[in-house]
């Protein structure tokens, strides 16, 4: 594999010249350590109540402010980064699973199997941007798992369409050709000749749907339908500011920097993964 | 172009019965029964029975769906079960004002986008193309319902220019229609910029400047028009952003629109008047993508020949 590892050396030193790319790469290291650290890191206990010192604003004793029970906004950003991580992570990795199960069957056999499939997509497509996430977590209910089911069934089309058009421009190729033609097995042309040739779109792809769940949760949340207090999920501490903005604005405005920080963390970490390991697809 | 027309159109059909059918089964996906979920534990057995036969809950599946689909065609989706009112009226209510809101958002991000894409794409790494990408990359990354508190603290609260929310003048619109835009904005900004970029280093390009054609000239009629369809393509997609946006935008500023009646709606649990809130919205953005598809055909010939 010594030409694989040379075109890996390559696109890595071609991310490493971006500038926006690294920063993003940091972004979202620091908020992985973050998620893992975060018992240490947080000064206080994020559900500890401090009525007396409600609505603090930032200072000495509360770095980022109290929010309206008096507890450590600092605190509480720190264990929302695993609650937003979680939910992207776990979300898009159920609309990348999907997307394959159904990307590759509609890609590879085409017929009947692909027209059904491609139906259906279109139909879930038809659901601007939230509503299917809202459809789906207003029928289940809400809580931490529904909201990641919501944003994952939400995902799942753009992964299955990118997949399938993969699959479709890349079965066709002389080798793949060659290999069906000399009697390889489907599974092994699939996993052989076919997968690696799409995992750095599927790489790219991954990074900025993190960006996108991110934002799909801290929505739902936000707007109560997604995870529920106690738990610290950014999009519902903003959410809980809204009857403070003009006495305690600090409630509202400082974990929206962090939603607005973990989404630009990936969106930069995804350019830079694109511009570096497909200069083709580069915008 | 009339046949590509007719056979889109066509093809339209199947996703509109499509949606319809999904839409009907997410009250098949609550957990428990719906009836009792809608009228509180505190309903009488008589009670709930009506409105299961009402809704027709009794009934399979596949009748169900036909029932659906003709009270649909007659313009019927039932009655909302809080307000009692027919679901059509309560939707003809607010329908005007999201449209209203997401209309605003599109002209502006369209005008501002193509306007700022194209000075980038025309001066390439100069000062204001950094600043352009910079912005539209935090424009992606700022979530709409954060952007419009930010703004109410700013422009409403401490400088007093603009009202907190509502609706009835101009005025009101500025903030939602801005803070609704600033996502689309950032996209049609950088789409317009890299598709710009790529056209103006084709041939035809050079042709035109090399006879002498006035570089305002090159860049509007040569570049952007032929740089159209991905933006038109772009603009489509976006429509369904703004719509799912106007969900979040509406909360915030209390605009009383489609968006808030979904929140309020899944609040109530009132499911008769959610089905019909989302349905209009899937089939609004259907119809929208027909026109954006349709449109295709106009700025490039080519699209209805295939």
């Amino acid at each position: 594999m010594g030409a694989g590892s040379a075109v890996r050396a390559d696109a890595w030193r071609r991310f490493l010249r971006n500038r926006l790319a690294v920063i993003g790469l940091i972004i979202v290291c620091g908020l992985l350590l973050t998620a893992i650290l975060a018992p240490m890191l947080a000064p206080y206990d994020p559900s500890k109540q401090d009525l007396p010192s409600k609505r603090t604003p930032p200072g000495k004793r509360y770095v980022l402010g109290a929010d309206e029970f008096g507890r450590d906004i600092l605190s509480r950003i720190i264990y929302g980064t695993r609650v937003a991580l979680l939910v992207g992570t776990v979300s898009v990795g159920i609309a990348l699973g999907l997307g394959l199960l159904f990307g590759i069957l509609s890609g590879y056999m085409g017929g009947t199997v692909d027209a059904l499939i491609s139906r259906g997509l279109e139909i879930l497509l038809a659901f601007p941007y939230l509503l299917l996430a809202i459809a789906v977590v207003s029928a289940l209910g809400p809580g931490v798992l529904n909201t990641t089911l919501a944003v994952g069934i939400w995902a799942m089309p753009a992964f299955t369409r990118i997949i399938r058009a993969s699959v479709l421009s890349l079965k066709d190729l002389d080798y793949v050709q060659a290999a069906r033609a000399i009697g390889v097995p489907t599974q092994a042309i699939l996993l052989r000749h076919i997968l690696p040739n799409f995992l750095p779109t599927l790489i790219v792809y991954s990074t900025l749907y993190m960006a996108n769940a991110i934002l799909v949760e801290a929505a739902l949340s936000f707007l109560g339908l997604g995870v529920q207090p106690p738990t610290a999920s950014w999009g519902l501490m903003v959410a809980t500011g809204r009857d403070f903005l003009l006495t305690a604005p600090h409630i509202t405005t400082i974990p929206g920097l962090a939603i607005m920080l973990a989404v630009l963390g990936f969106n930069l970490l995804g350019d830079g993964l694109r511009d570096a390991l497909d200069p083709k697809l580069r915008t | 172009m009339f046949l590509y027309a007719f056979r889109r159109l066509l093809l339209a059909i199947p996703v509109i019965l499509g949606v319809t059918f999904a839409v009907m089964l997410t009250i098949e996906l609550i957990p428990g029964d719906p009836v009792t979920l809608m009228l509180g534990e505190y309903a009488t057995k008589e009670s709930v029975a009506h409105v299961r036969q009402a809704l027709g809950l009794d009934k399979p599946l596949p009748v169900r769906y036909v029932q659906y689909l003709s009270n649909l065609a007659r313009g019927d989706l039932g009655r909302s079960i809080r307000e009692g009112r027919p679901v059509s009226q309560e939707l003809a209510d607010v329908w005007p004002e999201t449209v209203k809101l997401t209309t605003a958002a599109l002209v502006i991000a369209v005008v501002f986008g193509v306007l700022a894409g194209v000075i980038s794409a025309v001066w390439p790494n100069s000062f204001f193309d950094g600043v352009v990408r910079l912005l539209s990359l935090f424009g992606l990354s700022m979530p709409v319902f954060w952007t419009g508190l930010t703004l109410i603290i700013l422009f409403s609260l401490w400088l007093q220019w603009l009202p907190v929310g509502g609706t009835g003048s101009l005025r009101h619109l500025i903030l939602p229609a801005i803070t609704l835009s600033l996502p689309s904005l950032a996209m049609v900004a950088r789409m317009t910029r890299s598709s710009v970029l790529e056209v103006l280093r084709e041939d035809y390009i050079r042709t035109a400047r090399a006879k002498g054609v006035r570089e305002q000239i090159v860049v509007l009629k040569h570049g952007l028009r032929n740089a159209c369809i991905p933006i038109v393509t772009l603009l489509g997609l976006q429509v369904g952003q703004l719509l799912g946006g106007a969900v979040l935008t509406e909360t915030v500023f209390a605009w009383p629109g489609m968006g808030r009646l979904i929140v309020r709606a899944i609040f109530a649990r009132d499911y008769i008047l959610l089905q019909g809130a989302i349905l209009v919205f899937a089939l609004a953005f259907v119809v929208i993508n027909l026109i954006v598809d349709l449109s295709y055909a106009a700025f490039d010939p080519r699209v209805s020949r295939q």
